[in-house]
């Protein structure tokens, strides 16, 4: 950071509305999925609780340095409840003091994460009903994403089906941190449906997995395992092009969030160093990986990186290209970025509305 | 003719061919003699990073059944005019189960590379393995062989059993950095844990991409840990690691750290501070924008000018002819990485 | 030199002016209170009975200190030993847990380039107050009341 910026004030000009392409719903109490749930699931949910990779039930085993596993401290709204269980709160908070015109909501719940297959799906459907129960039928600005139980792809793919017609879905929400790489043949009939009817696909990093954080294990502290969660996200890119995914499905959509961006010039120069030597193991990728990068992947913006020296961010946007960033809030946990303030930068109007919007209204066919 | 003068340089990653039981029997104990051959200890080549994939095999520097060193001195040493060259075994070592074969692989690995390699050309310097599956043996190593300064660093994984940072590891750290051994950390995994978070790939190509996340999350452990806290004078080499992959690390860290650090408050300084004073990289591969004008870019973003350490990774096909590093390097960083650098990361090359 | 910046140093510093802007007793031990003086928003915390005032919004991405936890200083110099001193001397940024020393301004990670301004209060009876001068669109000072009174 530089000291410029510190004293910079508001910016009154902006007027365009911004599309956070990450926002967090809550429920308002801890069992209110169950509502949403059949008897059957009500009743395992109560008597066996939700199992996933998290060795813990109910807390984090990587503490966050904030109350509400994370949560901006400011958050918690004035009538009662989590932060971002409040729809007339996260009216204000959110889509008013930031101008936001479209939200996308990211359920974090663990439903496609759920150790019981049966019980995930049944957790994703509910999840479903949930977003456009509390959130996306009452307030028109926020978007729906459907959650699916990727681990099975059938399922997975009649979750599509139902929801489909339902506009107020805009995107597939599935979790990078799959139980093979995303790219893999077991993942494929999702793909194809969501080629078939247009939708992105949108991974968000999730803190847990089936996986150790880390090639060399768990890491101790937070601080580590933040960013490696992330790198769930470079596992998916690689993965998916190296499957050849994008020669089968050339017009899938896929979007990786929140896991920054900076990291991805260095991945399409490796990527594509890599690939010149060693094409011949993976013949089916007929085109340069860093291609493919730049036709099928989308990315959110937040946590956004900050360099020490500002303008180095402007090497990346560039590498990137502005034409694959959507701006994200990540609202309301702890490392939210506002859209007046996160870019340190700045930015050229076209760069600043492809964005904050044009790419998130164009990508999710918003208007 | 080359393009970059390499008179008088040191180069951080040169390979011999790794050693096979015929090669290590004559430096095993009669038991692990017995052993090796009984249970057929033999060829140590790791998955995650086969010695044979073709297509990182220079065709005009194959052996042919000839002597590996000629083949170094012709191919690299005497042509580029290096003055040093530390020789890295990437070991099956590292991979193997048995806390003791282990050890006794590193040992004999490590009298092999002083009999065959050291005492044969002088221009020559070594990293010692030593078994992180037994930290005991690993120090006992690291003090048996500790007057032989033509050992500069000790050698590990990009992805490994635990993260490096753990406490299980630092009496080794504490053996190294009382010797001045750095430590150097290759890419490979021991397979210990999947390369990914999503399990094992279908495709070396992969594992090879995945890499980074390797290293990444190995310097965040040794900053989180408070290795560098504890032992200040130690240093982290990562070695065919892409480079490009720091300054992410860097920024991330940096800024996770100012809301985080009440977690880990013996990390003092911001991350890229710490990444800056005790990380270092060697040059091949290289993980660089194709237009050489974008390169100064992509460098300029390490804020530094000393993390950089020459490598040519021989005998692996990064380069043709003798164009070791990638065009676009300025100059003035270029003449710094060739062998200030070297020496200052090193305090056993008597720097 | 041109005639534009002769002009910007030649500029007569601003006469500090003097604002009431609370009641003592409105600040409870540990808490905070924003207060508007001039378009300035300044938070205003009571450390163990002591009031330091600085600007209300984090340099980082706008969010209100006031609305931060007052913590201590942690610190460590080996890995799993850590003490803690100046107990409620900093404020911890809502969002994303900066912290920034109440007396100075300056954030703790980035002290020479990261920080807020800060401001003086001083304590001061009614009584001293109706002398004026001071400026005031809030409070009826009563004589008998402390006041908090902000310095710009």
């Amino acid at each position: 950071m530089e000291s410029s910026v510190l004293e910079r004030t508001e910016d009154k000009a902006e007027t365009l509305g911004v599309v956070d392409c990450d926002v967090h719903p809550a429920f308002s109490r801890p069992d209110q999925l169950s509502d949403y749930l059949p008897e059957r699931w009500k009743q395992h949910v109560r008597d066996y609780a939700i199992r996933s990779a998290n060795p813990l039930l109910g807390t984090l085993p990587y503490p966050r340095l904030t109350p509400g596993n994370g949560m901006r401290r400011d958050s918690w709204p004035p009538a009662g409840g989590p932060p971002a269980s409040d729809l007339d709160f996260l009216r204000e908070q959110l889509l008013e003091q930031c101008n936001i015109e479209i939200g996308i909501l990211q359920p974090l719940a663990a439903g496609s994460v759920a150790f019981n297959m049966e019980l995930g799906a049944a957790l994703c459907s509910a999840l479903n009903d949930w977003q456009i129960d509390k959130f996306a039928g009452p307030e028109p600005r926020l978007r729906a994403s459907i959650c699916i139980p990727q681990e099975d792809a059938k399922e997975a793919v009649a979750e599509i089906d139902k929801r489909v017609t339902d506009r107020r879905f805009v995107q597939i929400a599935m979790p990078p941190r799959t139980i093979e790489p995303a790219g893999r043949k077991r993942y494929w009939p999702i793909y194809e449906a969501a080629e078939h009817y247009g939708l992105p696909i949108g991974l968000h990093t999730s803190a847990f997995g089936y996986r150790p954080n880390t090639p060399s294990g768990w890491t101790s502290f937070y601080l580590e395992e933040h960013f490696a969660a992330s790198n769930s996200l470079q596992t998916v890119m690689s993965s998916m092009i190296l499957e050849g995914v994008f020669e089968q499905f050339p017009k899938l959509k896929i979007v990786l969030v929140e896991g920054g961006f900076s990291w991805l010039p260095s991945l399409f120069w490796r990527m594509d160093r890599e690939w010149k030597r060693m094409r011949s193991e993976v013949p089916h990728v007929k085109r340069k990986p860093s291609e493919y990068a730049a036709e099928n992947f989308w990315y959110t913006t937040q946590p956004i990186e900050e360099p020490e020296k500002n303008t180095h961010l402007l090497d990346i946007l560039r590498w990137i290209g502005p034409d694959r960033l959507m701006f994200s809030t990540d609202y309301p946990h702890w490392d939210f970025d506002d859209p007046r303030y996160a870019f340190k930068v700045p930015l050229t109007p076209a760069e600043k509305n492809a964005i904050f919007r044009d790419n998130a209204m164009k990508l999710f066919r918003l208007q | 003719m080359a393009k970059f003068d390499t008179t008088g340089a040191i180069d951080c990653d040169v390979h011999p061919p790794s050693p096979r039981r015929a090669d290590l029997l004559p430096y095993l104990d009669d038991y692990w003699k017995e052993i090796v051959t009984t249970r057929e200890v033999d060829v140590l080549e790791m998955n995650s990073f086969p010695e044979r994939t073709l297509p990182y095999m220079r065709p005009d520097w194959k052996v042919n059944g000839g002597d590996p060193l000629e083949a170094m001195q012709k191919n690299l040493l005497d042509p580029l005019k290096l003055d040093l060259a530390i020789l890295n075994v990437v070991s099956g070592a590292h991979a193997l189960f048995d806390p003791y074969l282990s050890a006794a692989i590193c040992r004999a690995t490590n009298d092999w590379l002083i009999d065959k390699w050291l005492n044969r050309d002088s221009r020559l310097r070594a990293s010692m393995l030593v078994p992180f599956q037994n930290v005991e043996a690993a120090v006992e190593e690291i003090e048996r062989l500790a007057d032989d300064k033509r050992f500069v660093q000790i050698l590990t994984l990009s992805a490994t059993e635990l993260p490096l940072g753990r406490r299980i590891y630092w009496p080794i750290y504490e053996a190294a950095e009382k010797h001045g051994l750095q430590l150097g950390i290759h890419a490979g995994s021991n397979y210990r844990n999947a390369p990914s978070h999503s399990g094992f790939h279908s495709f070396l190509i992969e594992d090879h991409l995945a890499h980074t996340q390797g290293f990444a999350t190995q310097i965040a452990s040794l900053i989180s840990e408070g290795v560098f806290t504890k032992y200040p004078q130690l240093k982290a080499v990562a070695i065919e690691s892409g480079v490009t992959w720091v300054p992410p690390l860097m920024w991330r860290m940096s800024k996770d750290w100012r809301g985080a650090r009440i977690e880990v408050p013996w990390v003092k300084d911001a991350p890229a501070d710490i990444i800056r004073r005790h990380v270092r990289m060697t040059t091949q591969p290289f993980d660089l924008p194709d237009d050489p004008a974008e390169v100064p870019k992509a460098l300029d973003h390490l804020l530094s000018d000393e993390m950089l350490l020459f490598s040519s990774d021989y005998p692996h096909w990064n380069f043709e002819g003798l164009d070791v590093l990638p065009e676009g390097i300025p100059d003035a960083t270029l003449a710094k990485l060739l062998r200030d650098n070297i020496l200052a990361a090193y305090p056993r090359l008597g720097g | 030199m041109t005639s534009a910046q002769a002009e910007v140093k030649a500029r007569p510093k601003r006469e500090a002016s003097r604002h009431v802007v609370a009641r003592v007793d409105e600040i409870a031990e540990g808490k905070s209170k924003l207060v508007n003086v001039e378009g300035r928003a300044i938070a205003i915390f009571n450390v163990k009975g002591e009031y330091l005032a600085i600007a209300n919004r984090c340099p980082h991405e706008g969010a209100d200190l006031c609305r931060g936890s007052v913590v201590p200083l942690i610190e460590s110099d080996t890995p799993g030993v850590v003490r803690l001193s100046r107990h409620g001397e900093l404020v911890r940024c809502p969002w994303h847990g900066w912290e920034f020393d109440l007396r100075t301004g300056k954030s703790w990670c980035d002290p020479s380039r990261t920080r807020v301004k800060s401001y003086d209060v001083k304590v001061e009876r009614g009584a001293a107050l109706v002398e004026g001068p001071y400026q005031t669109e809030v409070y009826k000072i009563s004589v008998e009341d402390e006041y908090l009174v902000l310095e710009l």
